[in-house]
C-alpha cells in the first residue's frame, strides 16, 4: 500500500511519461537504425518495460548509483545517460562513452551514477552491494540499485548478495523485472515459489510485488524502497511485473510467446496507456506531449548523426585502459 | 666472530603488519573476507587479527561464505573511490567467484574505457604441504596470468610478502596474491620491514647470481629453488635464482638479462606443468634468445593430476629442493 507520502504527484506522473517516452522512442529507433545497417550492435529490447526505470528514476539523484545488465538501456536513459555518448558508443566510436571499448552490453556513465552494466545474468547485485557499502562508510544517503530480470532471481550470486546486504544493513534496493521470460523460457517454468519477492522474506528484508507498468504502483513501490534506504533501514527486493513486447534479443522473433499473451501484452502497452490518462486527468494536453515527443526525436536525430560520423578507434587504442598503465607495444 | 641473529619474523606477520600500516596511513583501505574480524578469529590463519579492533567494525568485516558477494562488494566500494582488500580463504574458493574476478574486476575499466577502474586487492592462499587433498591446495595462478587486466603477485619473503601487499594496495588496478599456507609460518627474518618498503609491481628479484643456470621460480618454489642452489654450488654450478614475485605481468628483462648470461633456463612452479605459467616463461625466453641457449629450457611443474591426499603421493606431486638439484646438475652435466 502507497502511503500518502509515496503518491506520485501529476508533475512525477508526466515527469515519468518523459522518460518513457524518451525510451519507447530511443527503442524503435535502435531497432530501425538496426534493421538499415547504418549501425550494427547486438541489442536487446526493452520495449513495454519502460514504466518501471521511469518510475523508479522519478526517486533517484544523480549520486544514486546503479548496476544494472544487458536489457537496461532503458534503465540507463531513464537515469539521464545522454543521448550522444550512448549512441556513439553503440556504433563503436571513440566519441561513445566508453571509447567503443564496451557497446551496448557494458555503458558506463558515473557522472549520472550509472557505475556497472554486466553481460552477465545476475551480477549486477554482487556489485551494488559494494556500492551501497562505500555509501555507508561515506555516512552519505546515497543509495545503489541492482536492476536484474526474473531469469537472474536464480543465480546465486543474486542470493548471496541479497543475504549480504540483509546481515549488513546496505542501503540497496533490488529490482527484479518480472517481464515472464527469462531468455526463452517461461518464467513459471524455471522458478520455484508462487513469487521472486516472496524469497525476501527468507533473508529477513522486505520484498514486494507492484504492477511495474502502472506508474503510480511502481512510484510508490520504488519510493517508499529508495526512503527506507536513504533512512539507514536496510535493503528492499521489488519485483515490478512487466512485459517484454520483443524476442530476448534482436532477431529473435519471440515465437515461443503465446500469440494471445503477446497480443494483450501489447493492447495494455503501458507507454500510450500513460500519455492517454495524462490528457484524461488533464495533467498534460496532446499538444504538450506531442511537443515532448518531437523533441526527444529531434534529440535522438542529433545523436545518430553524432555517433556515425564520429571517428572510429584505431588498433593502438588495445594498449589504454587495461590498466592505468600502457601496455608496452 | 658473531653469530648471525636467530630470524623470527615470519611471512604472516609480515602481512599482518602490511595491512595495520595500509590501513592506519588510508582511511580508505577497507577489508572483507569470511572469518577476518577479530569476534571470528581475525582470519582463519590470522593475518588479519587486530585488525578490526585497532580499524573498526565497519572497515574490517567478516562476510558470510559467499565469495561471489565478497567479490561483488569489493569490486562496487572500490568504484566508489574505497581501496578494498578481499580475502577469498583458499584459492580453489576463487572458482566459485570467477564471473566477479574475471568478468568484471579485471575488465571494468577497459569496457568503461577507463571511466572506472577497479582498485582492489583479492589476497588468497593455497599450497600443498597439510594433506588438504584436492580442493584445498591448487595453484590456479596461470588461470588469472591468462586474463588482461588482473594483477598476480607472489611472495617467498617477509620483506617481498610486505612490499608487494603494500604496493598491491596503492595499485589503481585489481592485484591477486597468492599467499603458501606452510612458509606463512617459517621464520625467515630479523626484523619487520618498515612502513616506507614498497616492492614495485613487475619487478622480479635476483635472490642469488650465478653463471650456469638460471631457476625463473616464484612462490613456495623459490624457497625450494634457493636451498637447492646453496646445495648445487657446494658441487661447484653456480645457479641464478630469479624470483618473479609478479606473476602476471611479468618481468620479461630481468629474465632475458640473466639468461643472456647463462644460456639456461629452468622454470620451476608448484602448479601443474602442463599450460602453466612455466609454457609462457619457456616461450618467450625460446623466441628472444633461440640462438644463445646452451640447452632446450626446462620446466619443472606440479604433476598432470589432482592434488592427492597420501603423503607419499603429495611428495610426489610437486617439485622439491632435491628434485630441483637432481634436474640442476643434468641440465649442467
Amino acid at each position: 500500500m502507497a502511503t500518502k507520502s509515496y503518491v506520485a504527484s501529476p508533475a512525477i506522473l508526466l515527469d515519468i511519461y518523459r522518460r518513457t517516452a524518451l525510451l519507447k522512442a530511443n527503442d524503435e529507433r535502435v531497432r530501425k537504425v538496426i534493421t538499415s545497417g547504418k549501425i550494427a550492435m547486438v541489442y536487446y529490447s526493452y520495449r513495454g518495460q519502460e514504466v518501471v526505470p521511469a518510475a523508479l528514476s522519478a526517486c533517484l539523484r544523480d549520486d544514486d548509483q546503479l548496476c544494472t545488465i544487458y536489457r537496461g538501456i532503458h534503465d540507463m536513459l531513464a537515469k539521464g545517460f545522454p543521448l550522444k555518448e550512448m549512441w556513439a558508443e553503440f556504433a563503436g566510436r571513440t566519441t561513445g562513452s566508453c571509447k567503443g571499448k564496451g557497446g551496448p552490453m557494458h555503458l558506463t556513465f558515473p557522472a549520472k551514477g550509472i557505475m556497472v552494466t554486466t553481460g552477465i545474468v545476475g551480477s549486477s547485485a554482487p556489485i551494488a552491494n559494494g556500492l551501497g557499502w562505500a555509501a555507508q562508510l561515506d555516512k552519505s544517503d546515497r543509495v545503489a540499485v541492482a536492476t536484474f530480470g526474473d531469469g537472474a532471481s536464480n543465480i546465486g550470486a543474486v542470493h548471496e548478495s541479497i543475504n549480504l546486504a540483509a546481515v549488513w544493513n546496505l542501503p540497496v534496493i533490488f529490482l527484479c523485472q518480472n517481464n515472464l521470460y527469462s531468455e526463452h523460457t517461461a518464467y513459471k517454468k524455471m522458478t520455484g515459489g508462487e513469487t521472486i519477492a516472496g524469497r525476501a522474506a527468507g533473508y529477513g528484508i522486505p520484498g514486494v510485488r507492484v504492477n511495474g507498468n502502472d506508474p503510480a504502483a511502481m512510484y510508490a513501490a520504488a519510493a517508499e524502497a529508495v526512503a527506507r534506504a536513504r533512512a539507514g533501514e536496510g535493503p528492499t527486493l521489488i519485483e515490478a511485473m512487466t512485459f517484454r513486447f520483443h524476442g530476448h534479443n534482436f532477431g529473435d522473433p519471440g515465437e515461443y510467446i503465446p500469440k494471445e499473451e503477446m497480443a494483450a501484452a501489447l493492447a495494455a502497452d503501458p507507454v500510450p496507456a500513460l500519455r492517454a490518462r495524462l490528457i484524461a486527468d488533464g495533467i498534460a494536453t496532446e499538444d504538450e506531449l506531442s511537443a515532448i515527443e518531437t523533441e526527444i526525436e529531434a534529440e535522438i536525430d542529433a545523436a545518430v548523426e553524432f555517433a556515425i560520423s564520429s571517428p572510429w578507434p584505431v588498433a593502438d587504442d588495445l594498449r589504454h585502459d587495461v590498466f592505468a598503465q600502457e601496455i608496452a607495444r | 666472530m658473531n653469530a648471525s641473529p636467530k630470524p623470527t619474523v615470519t611471512i604472516l606477520a609480515a602481512l599482518n603488519k602490511a595491512l595495520a600500516d595500509a590501513c592506519a596511513e588510508d582511511a580508505k583501505v577497507i577489508l572483507l573476507g569470511e572469518d577476518l574480524a577479530d569476534p571470528e578469529g581475525g582470519g582463519i590463519v590470522g593475518v588479519t587479527k587486530g585488525l578490526s579492533s585497532q580499524f573498526g567494525d565497519d572497515r574490517v568485516r567478516s562476510t558470510p561464505i559467499a565469495e561471489q558477494a565478497i567479490m561483488g562488494a569489493a569490486i562496487g566500494a572500490s568504484l566508489a573511490g574505497y581501496k578494498p582488500v578481499a580475502e577469498i580463504m583458499l584459492m580453489n574458493f576463487t572458482t566459485v567467484a570467477m564471473d566477479m574476478i574475471v568478468n568484471h574486476a579485471a575488465k571494468l575499466r577497459f569496457m568503461s574505457g577507463g571511466q572506472t577502474h577497479v582498485p582492489i586487492v583479492i589476497r588468497t592462499m593455497t599450497g600443498l604441504g597439510f594433506g588438504s587433498g584436492g580442493q584445498h591446495c591448487d595453484y590456479l595462478e596461470a588461470w588469472f596470468a591468462h586474463v588482461a587486466g588482473i594483477k598476480v603477485v607472489a611472495a617467498s619473503t617477509p620483506e617481498d610478502a610486505y612490499g608487494l601487499l603494500r604496493s598491491a594496495i596503492e595499485d589503481p588496478d585489481p592485484v591477486l596474491m597468492i599467499e603458501n599456507l606452510p612458509t606463512y609460518f617459517m621464520p625467515m627474518s630479523t626484523e619487520l620491514p618498515d612502513a616506507s618498503h614498497r616492492v614495485p609491481l613487475g619487478k622480479a628479484a635476483v635472490q642469488r647470481e650465478g653463471s650456469d643456470l638460471t631457476i625463473v621460480t616464484y612462490a613456495r618454489m623459490a624457497n625450494e629453488s634457493r636451498v637447492a642452489a646453496a646445495q648445487a654450488a657446494e658441487q661447484g654450478i653456480s645457479v641464478e635464482v630469479v624470483d618473479l614475485r609478479t606473476i602476471a605481468p611479468w618481468d620479461r628483462e630481468t629474465v632475458l638479462a640473466s639468461v643472456r648470461k647463462t644460456g639456461r633456463l629452468l622454470v620451476v612452479h608448484e602448479a601443474v606443468r602442463e599450460h602453466g605459467v612455466g609454457a609462457e616463461i619457456a616461450a618467450v625466453v625460446s623466441e628472444e634468445l633461440f640462438g644463445e641457449l646452451r640447452m632446450p629450457v626446462r620446466r619443472l611443474g606440479g604433476a598432470y593430476a589432482p592434488v592427492p591426499y597420501s603423503k607419499p603421493l603429495e611428495d610426489a606431486f610437486a617439485p622439491n629442493a632435491a628434485r630441483i638439484l637432481d634436474t640442476i646438475t643434468q641440465c649442467v652435466n
